[in-house]
């Protein structure tokens, strides 16, 4: 955070707010208690804006832009919520799942699911789109944890903390479109990476099942994500 | 005012649906001295009757028989739910769409039975409806009116949803029940 950045003024669903030049609608909305959906977004990582769910509408474009990478500004209209928001957002989980093979009753995350939450809170009560059913590896060589890319939603949560807060890049992407892949190392099973220093960061930080630590029954798996910002905060030098 | 005529239906599903809406309790005796149970895993009653005022079905579209039995139920039906995630959502039987019949067929009765020492080979012939090439909910098959997702879905909430169709409204379902649950 940039110490000198200027306060802006602007609206939020009607209400006048100040806020830093540098954070992002996201930050704002989130600190004055207004809920934006985001499935990408983790505080503490980069923020790259790929699963779209924090789209808002913007006063002076028709465009809807990810609230995620956008940043405030002097005089801006923005509105977080209304009917066009909603249903996009709904299409976009819907999307989610007829993508990959998520079957809840039977997942890891089964109750603690961000994907399976977001159902619930935003209303998705089923799929309009035709399922894909892709033919998708689960990749268990490794000794602590396991990737199945059933359940694999291409955040990239996984990706970043293993670059940006760990700093090992054990993991990344391959391929595009509906064929990407989150990959270890050169595209080798997980369990033969020189570089994991198996600190399990990825683990805690995944929105789905797709990412497990082996050997737990689902009732005890807990998922810490809170160390991120204290880690980010730590290296900044400021506590 | 004559009582509303009820149908409940298991299609491709494990029957934890049906185990769930006997899971009411003494609400099923409010709940049946209000309706006539024309149609149901529970009933005696050989064709799906018409003129059925509301079924609720379990389990996806497995099988041409599934397929021919919800067309049949559709056109009887006025108020059709989408009962539990198999119907909803294909859930666990959808397990095996990413693999071909012929495949799953020689799994099952070929190569799993023979592991077992009984010799196998015997793939069920005419008496058994066919398999569809991918299980699929009830929605990409027919209109659905009410969508209960759930596996299985819990009991107090068959009952709110059969209590709000009586009363002649539409159940608002919304942050009751998820998939998976
Ligand atoms: S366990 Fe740690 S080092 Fe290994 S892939 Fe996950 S985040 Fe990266
Ligand atoms: S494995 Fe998990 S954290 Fe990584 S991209 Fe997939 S859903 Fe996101
Ligand atoms: S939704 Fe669950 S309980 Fe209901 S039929 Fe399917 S597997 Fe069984």
């Amino acid at each position: 955070m940039n110490e000198s950045a200027r306060i802006v003024t602007f609206k939020m669903d009607g209400r006048e707010i100040g806020a830093r030049e540098d954070e992002t609608i996201l930050q704002v909305a989130t600190d004055n208690g207004i809920f934006i959906p985001t499935l990408c977004y983790l505080e503490g990582l980069s923020a790259m804006g790929g699963c779209r769910l924090c789209m808002v509408e913007v006063k002076e474009t028709s465009k809807l832009v990810p609230s995620c990478v956008t940043y405030a500004r002097e005089g801006m209209e923005v509105i977080t919520n209304s009917e066009r928001l909603a249903k996009y957002r709904i299409m976009l989980l819907e999307l989610f799942f007829a993508e990959r093979n998520h079957i809840c009753a039977i997942c890891v995350a089964n109750g603690r699911c961000e994907l399976q939450n977001l159902t619930v809170n935003l209303g998705m009560t089923h799929v309009h789109f035709p399922y894909f059913y892709p033919r998708v590896p689960v990749d268990a060589s490794h000794e602590r944890f396991v990737l199945d890319h059933n359940r694999c939603i291409l955040c990239t949560r996984c990706v970043r903390v293993c670059a940006e807060i760990e700093g090992a890049h054990t993991l990344d992407v391959m391929t595009r479109g509906m064929d990407s892949r989150i990959i270890t190392d050169l595209n080798q099973a997980w369990g033969s990476s020189v570089t994991c220093t198996r600190c399990g960061k990825c683990v805690n930080v995944c929105p789905t099942g797709a990412l497990s630590e082996k050997g737990k029954a689902v009732a005890d798996i807990a998922v810490k994500k809170q160390f991120l910002p204290y880690l980010t905060r730590m290296r900044r030098g400021k506590q | 005012m004559s009582k509303m005529k009820i149908a409940t239906v298991w299609l491709d599903g494990c029957s934890g649906c049906h185990m769930s809406m006997f899971d009411m309790d003494e609400k099923l005796i409010d709940i049946l001295e209000k309706v006539d149970l024309v149609y149901s895993p529970l009933v005696d009653a050989k064709e799906f009757p018409e003129g059925v005022d509301v079924t609720v079905i379990e389990g996806g579209v497995g099988s041409e028989e599934d397929k021919h039995m919800l067309e049949l139920i559709r056109a009887r039906t006025h108020m059709l739910v989408s009962y539990g995630d198999c119907a909803v959502t294909g859930n666990v039987p959808s397990l095996r769409n990413r693999f071909s019949v012929d495949d799953l067929i020689k799994r099952s009765y070929i190569e799993n039975v023979s592991a077992h020492g009984d010799g196998g080979g015997n793939v069920p012939g005419d008496a058994v409806p066919r398999l569809l090439p991918v299980e699929r909910p009830l929605h990409e098959v027919v209109r659905v009116d009410v969508f209960i997702p759930g596996c299985p879905p819990r009991p107090g909430l068959t009952y709110f949803m059969l209590k709000e169709l009586l009363e002649g409204r539409m159940p608002d379902l919304k942050e009751k029940t998820r998939f998976g649950l």
